[in-house]
C-alpha cells in the first residue's frame, strides 16, 4: 500500500502475475436515462486468476455483470478480449467468444436430470435423434474434471440436489463449452457453510485450469478466501482494483461502503457522490 | 464430504451405494435388482408415483365390476373396452402435450367434434375418399391448435381462458353444419371398421410377436451399448424383468382378443384385436419417440420445467407453445374421429360431453402433472383404460347416467389430488 496513483485505482502492474488481460473493459460508461449508473469503469479478468466484484447495493456490479454478459449495451469505452477490441451486441456474441454468466437463480430445470440440464438448448444430436451416450460421457467428464465428488449419478434428476451442488452442475455447465471466461454471480448467496466450503473450492479449481473468474459477492469471507484480486465499485465508480493480499478487510468494507480506505480508493468522494 | 478415492471416473464398482458418494465412483448402475426395488420405494414416498395410481386404479375397477357383474370379465367385453379407450387414449395423448408446459386445453373434445363433422361432412356431400377426409379434419384440428397457441404464446391470455373460449364457440361448429337434432352418418368402410372390424388373428399375433421381440432387442442393445460405454445402466435383472412384463401383457392380451368372442360362438366368429389398438399403439410409439429421443421433446420438458430457464438456453418457447397447442388439437381431431367411427354418427353435441374430462382425467391418472414438466404419452394409454372402464363398467350395470358423471367427476378430483400431493411431496423430499 505505498503508491496512490492519481486516480487511486491503479497498481503497479510488477504485481499481476498475468500482464495480459483474458477480458478488459475499458472507460465504460451506461445510464439508464437521467441515472449515469457506471461511470468510467475499467475492468480486467486475468486468466488462471479470480477477480471479486465487490460493492454495496446499487454499485453497479450488476450492471457492470450484465455489460460484459453482453445484455445491457455500454454508451461508451472498449470490450477487449485478449487485447483485441471485440464487437459485442448480444449475450450470443459473448458466448461467442468463450465467456459464459452463471446466474443467481441458476436457471436449471427441476425435471431434468443433470446431464439433459448441462446441454440445455444445445443438445447433442445425430440426425433427429438425441446422442444422449455422448452427452453423459461429457458431462461425466467435466464434473469429473472439476473434480466434483459429491453427484451421486448424473441421471439424477435436478430437483433431489443440494443447493450447493445445483450450483455446481450451473458452474459445469458453463465451462463444459470450453469457455475461457466465467462470471458467477453470489455464487454462494443462499448456501451453507459446508456447501460454500464446496463452490469455493470449485472456483479455485476453475481459475487453476486457466479460467479468468469473476466472482461477484458480497461475502467478504468468501472474496478474501479465493479471489487473487479485488475490484471494488462505489457509486458506479471503481473505487480500487487491487491484489487481495495488499488489502485488509476492513479496508475493502470501507472501499464498499465509503469508497475511500486511508491512501486507497476515489479521491474526491465528494465529488463522486453529485 | 470426504474426497476420498480419487482417479478418473473409469470404472466404478457395481457395489458403490449410496455410502460412496463420490463423483468418481458415481452409481452407475443400481447394483441388484433389489437396491432397484428400494430405489423405487424411496421416489414412491419422494412423491414420483408415476403410473402406480392408475394400476392401482384398474385393479380396484376390476375388482369391483368384476364382482358386481359377471359380463364383465369376458373377452367381448374386454374388446368393447379397446375400442371405447381408444378415443380417450388419443385426446388424453395430445393433451400430455399441453400439460406438459402447464397449460390445459379444455376445447379438445369440441374441437374433436368440430373435426369429425368436417371429416364426415367432406366425405358425405363431396365424396371424397376416406384418408383425404381424414387428412382434412386433422387439418381443421391443427388449425384450431395453431390459433389457441398463437392467442395464448403471442397476447399471453391464460390457456384457460382461450379454450375455454374456443370450448363454447367450437361448439357451434356441428351445431351449424349439421343442425339441431339431426346427425351425419359415419359409416365409411375404413373409418368405421376401425371399431366394428378386427385384425386377422394371424397378423394380430405377427404384430404383437414383432412388438415384443423389437422391444426387447431395442432395450437389450441399449442396454449393452450403455455398458460398454461405462454409462449409467439399470441392472440387467430389471431389464429383463421389464421385456418379461411387456411380453406378457402383449402376448396375453393378443392371446385374448384372438379367441372366438361371439355370443353365439358355433354360428358367428368375431376375433381378433380390434384395429383402433394399432392405431393407438402407433401414436403411442411416435409420440414417445418424440417425447424422449429428440430435441423437440427435450425442449418441451425443458419448458415445462423452468420456462426461463429454457429462454435462457435459447429455447424459443412461444413456438413451443404453439406446437404443444397444435399437436393437442390435432390429436383431438384422430380422437374425434375414432370416437365418430365408434358411435357411427357424428351429432351436434359430439365432443362437448365428458370426453375432455376423461381425457384429462386419464393423462392425470396416468401421471402426467398438471403443473407441467411431467408427463409421458405412455401415461395417457394407461390412464385412458383407467377411465374406459368406468363408463363400461357402469353401463353394464344399467346406472343411471347421474352417476356416471358422479363418478367421473370423483375420478378427476381423486387424480388431481394425487397429482398435487405428490408435487409436494415431490418439493419436500426432492426427488
Amino acid at each position: 500500500m505505498t503508491s496512490t496513483p492519481e486516480t487511486g485505482t491503479e497498481w503497479p502492474t510488477a504485481d499481476s502475475p498475468s500482464p495480459e488481460p483474458l477480458l478488459q473493459l475499458r472507460g465504460i460508461n451506461k445510464s439508464f436515462g437521467v441515472v449515469h449508473v457506471l461511470h468510467d469503469v475499467d475492468f480486467a479478468v486475468y486468466p488462471g486468476q479470480v477477480t471479486a466484484l465487490v460493492g454495496d447495493n446499487g454499485a453497479g456490479k450488476s450492471t457492470l455483470a450484465k455489460v460484459i454478459a453482453g445484455i445491457y449495451g455500454r454508451d461508451s469505452g472498449d470490450y477487449l478480449f485478449e487485447g483485441h477490441p471485440v464487437h459485442v451486441s448480444g449475450p450470443r456474441d459473448v458466448a461467442a467468444l468463450g465467456v459464459e454468466v452463471v446466474y443467481q437463480d441458476l436457471a436449471l430445470c427441476d425435471n431434468l436430470d443433470i446431464v439433459q440440464n448441462m446441454f440445455l438448448g444445445r443438445e447433442l444430436h445425430k440426425g433427429v435423434l438425441l446422442d444422449d451416450m455422448t452427452m453423459e460421457d461429457r458431462a461425466r467428464e467435466t464434473l469429473a474434471s472439476l473434480s466434483v465428488r459429491t453427484v451421486k449419478s448424473v441421471r439424477q434428476s435436478v430437483a433431489s440436489l443440494s443447493g450447493g451442488q445445483r450450483q455446481t452442475v450451473a458452474i459445469a455447465k458453463a465451462v463444459l463449452w470450453n469457455s475461457r471466461v466465467v462470471l458467477l454471480d453470489e455464487p454462494t448467496a443462499a448456501l451453507g457453510v459446508a456447501q460454500t466450503r464446496q463452490v469455493l473450492d470449485l472456483v479455485r479449481r476453475l481459475a487453476d485450469r486457466g479460467l479468468g473468474v469473476v466472482l461477484i459477492s458480497h461475502n467478504m469471507n468468501d472474496v478474501f478466501e479465493v479471489a487473487d484480486r479485488i475490484t471494488a465499485l462505489y457509486l458506479g465508480r471503481v473505487a480500487a482494483d487491487v491484489p487481495t493480499e495488499q488489502v485488509t478487510h476492513k479496508q475493502v468494507v470501507e472501499l464498499i461502503t465509503a469508497g475511500r480506505s486511508g491512501d486507497l480508493g476515489i479521491r474526491d468522494v465528494a465529488a463522486a457522490t453529485i | 464430504m470426504t474426497t476420498r478415492s480419487a482417479g478418473p471416473a473409469t470404472d466404478a464398482p457395481e457395489s458403490v451405494g449410496l455410502a460412496g458418494s463420490d463423483f468418481s465412483g458415481d452409481t452407475r448402475t443400481s447394483a441388484t435388482i433389489g437396491d432397484a426395488f428400494t430405489d423405487y420405494l424411496n421416489r414412491l414416498r419422494g412423491g414420483d408415483m408415476g403410473s402406480l395410481p392408475a394400476l392401482l386404479g384398474l385393479v380396484v375397477l376390476f375388482t369391483v365390476f368384476s364382482l358386481a357383474h359377471d359380463k364383465f370379465l369376458t373377452t367381448y367385453n374386454l374388446a368393447n373396452l379397446v375400442v371405447q379407450a381408444g378415443s380417450i387414449c388419443v385426446l388424453a395423448m395430445g393433451l400430455v402435450f399441453v400439460l406438459l408446459l402447464g397449460e390445459i386445453d379444455l376445447s379438445a373434445g369440441v374441437a374433436g367434434g368440430a373435426s369429425a363433422t368436417i371429416t364426415a361432412l367432406v366425405m358425405l356431400d363431396h365424396g371424397w375418399t376416406w384418408w383425404l377426409a381424414v387428412l382434412t379434419g386433422v387439418g381443421v384440428g391443427v388449425l384450431i391448435g395453431l390459433v389457441i397457441g398463437a392467442l395464448v404464446a403471442m397476447l399471453g391470455i391464460p390457456s384457460f381462458v382461450v379454450t375455454l373460449a374456443f370450448f363454447l364457440a367450437l361448439q357451434a361448429v356441428p351445431l351449424k353444419l349439421i343442425g339441431s337434432g339431426g346427425s351425419l352418418r359415419f359409416n365409411n368402410e375404413v373409418l368405421r371398421g376401425l371399431s366394428i372390424k378386427n385384425v386377422p388373428v394371424t397378423a394380430g399375433w405377427i404384430a404383437a410377436v414383432v412388438i415384443v421381440v423389437g422391444f426387447a432387442a431395442l432395450t437389450l442393445w441399449q442396454h449393452r451399448s450403455r455398458v460398454a460405454k461405462g454409462l449409467v445402466h439399470k441392472p440387467l435383472s430389471l431389464v429383463l424383468l421389464r421385456i418379461a412384463l411387456l411380453s406378457a401383457i402383449v402376448l396375453g392380451l393378443t392371446a385374448l382378443l384372438n379367441q372366438n368372442r361371439a355370443v353365439n360362438p358355433a354360428i358367428f366368429n368375431i376375433s381378433g384385436i380390434p384395429w383402433v389398438a394399432p392405431v393407438v399403439i402407433a401414436l403411442l410409439l411416435f409420440w414417445t419417440f418424440v417425447l424422449t429421443r429428440t430435441r423437440f421433446g427435450r425442449h418441451l420438458y425443458a419448458v415445462g420445467g423452468n420456462a426461463e430457464a429454457a429462454r435462457r438456453a435459447g429455447i424459443n418457447v412461444k413456438r413451443m407453445k404453439i406446437a404443444a397447442f397444435v399437436i393437442c388439437s390435432g390429436m383431438a381431431a384422430v380422437s374425434g374421429i375414432l370416437a365418430a367411427s365408434y358411435t357411427g354418427k357424428v351429432s351436434p353435441g359430439s365432443g362437448g360431453g365428458n370426453e375432455l374430462l376423461y381425457a384429462v382425467g386419464a393423462a392425470v391418472i396416468g401421471g402426467t402433472s398438471l403443473f407441467g414438466g411431467r408427463g409421458r404419452a405412455m401415461d395417457a394409454v394407461v390412464g385412458g383404460l383407467v377411465i374406459a372402464t368406468i363408463p363400461n363398467g357402469l353401463g353394464l350395470l344399467d346406472q343411471a347416467s347421474y352417476i356416471n358423471f358422479l363418478v367421473t367427476g370423483s375420478v378427476l378430483l381423486l387424480a388431481a389430488s394425487v397429482d398435487a400431493v405428490s408435487r409436494r411431496r415431490r418439493s419436500a423430499s426432492g426427488v
